[in-house]
């Protein structure tokens, strides 16, 4: 069974991608699979990380959570560029000590604060464990930090690890 | 083939306004990526049209093409997915380039190898609780 479908999420993302680029059929149901088990073959080669996901329900939580953050931080992006020099606005680096370190999860994280506009993954020191990101609008410090931490790193925890 | 004026009303109000938005987005993005002086500034604008911009157009796409076939075209979603996804990869490997450089010309502005907030950090016990005060 773990031979056959080493990395099971992979091949039903696959399959599912191949379902939604053709039209539904039972013969593209197959011909997909029969793709997607081939694919996750070649990746069995590379050895990547295996994602162990171990709170599932928390999925659609995160979701939420980020598409709205997205949404007020897009709003919030589009008034700083359009007010344009009327409005004093430092911007500045931020390093921030993590806690997580399962890859997977930090690769998510790091997906998360990219695809929000105003914040931006900078650099990651494996070593340490601090993350270096850069902040469009910094005016508090610590409401960034509690941001990060308390409302991103802490669910991804308690997902991946 | 499919036409365009065969779309009723209310799914051509709401591609409309999705497209508006979306493009819109982008503009504010573009206009603030050409506005914004410093590099670590002007990665932000861009992100914009990455994410809602992106989204969207996306969804008014999808809204426009599954009406107008009746039934579900979902498969502009997998765009979304692969731009959002792939987004942080292009992202840091300019801003690491740029870190990189401007430590190099010790550029006061970007932080230092080793900022004095790691160091408090560096050699704390990882498996003690966090004091908080």
């Amino acid at each position: 069974m773990k031979r056959l479908f080493p990395f099971p999420l992979l091949t039903v993302s696959l399959i599912g991608m191949w379902l939604l680029l053709t039209s539904f059929s039972l013969g593209n149901l197959i011909l997909g699979t029969a793709v997607a088990l081939l694919a996750v073959q070649g990746l069995v080669a590379l050895d990547p990380v295996r994602p162990n996901i171990k709170r599932w329900d928390l999925l659609p939580k995160l979701l939420g959570i980020v598409l709205l953050d997205i949404i007020r931080s897009n709003i919030a992006v589009v008034t700083i560029i359009l007010q344009g020099k009327k409005r004093a606005r430092t911007s500045g680096f931020l390093s921030i000590p993590l806690d997580l370190r399962d890859p997977v999860g930090l690769a998510i994280l790091s997906v998360i604060i990219t695809s929000t506009p105003g914040t931006a993954w900078m650099d990651y020191d494996s070593a340490k464990g601090t993350v270096l990101l850069h902040i469009f609008d910094l005016v508090d410090e610590a409401e960034w930090m509690d941001i990060i931490k308390n409302r991103y790193e802490h669910l991804l925890r308690e997902i991946f690890e | 083939m499919s036409h365009a004026q065969d779309l009723p009303l209310w799914a051509a109000i709401i591609v409309a306004l999705l497209l508006l938005l979306g493009s819109g987005l982008a503009l504010v993005g573009s206009y603030g990526f050409w506005k914004l002086r410093s590099f670590y500034d002007r990665v932000h604008a861009p992100t914009l049209g990455t994410s809602w911009g992106t989204g969207a157009i996306v969804m008014a796409s999808m809204i426009f093409f599954s009406v107008l076939q009746l039934r579900p075209v979902l498969h502009e979603f997998l765009v979304g997915v692969f731009v959002t996804v792939t987004m942080p990869i292009t992202l840091m490997l300019l801003a690491r380039a740029a870190i990189y450089r401007d430590r190099a010309e010790n550029n006061p502005e970007v932080p230092p190898m080793d900022p004095p907030r790691i160091k408090l950090d560096v050699g704390a016990d990882p498996d003690a609780p966090e004091s908080r005060s």
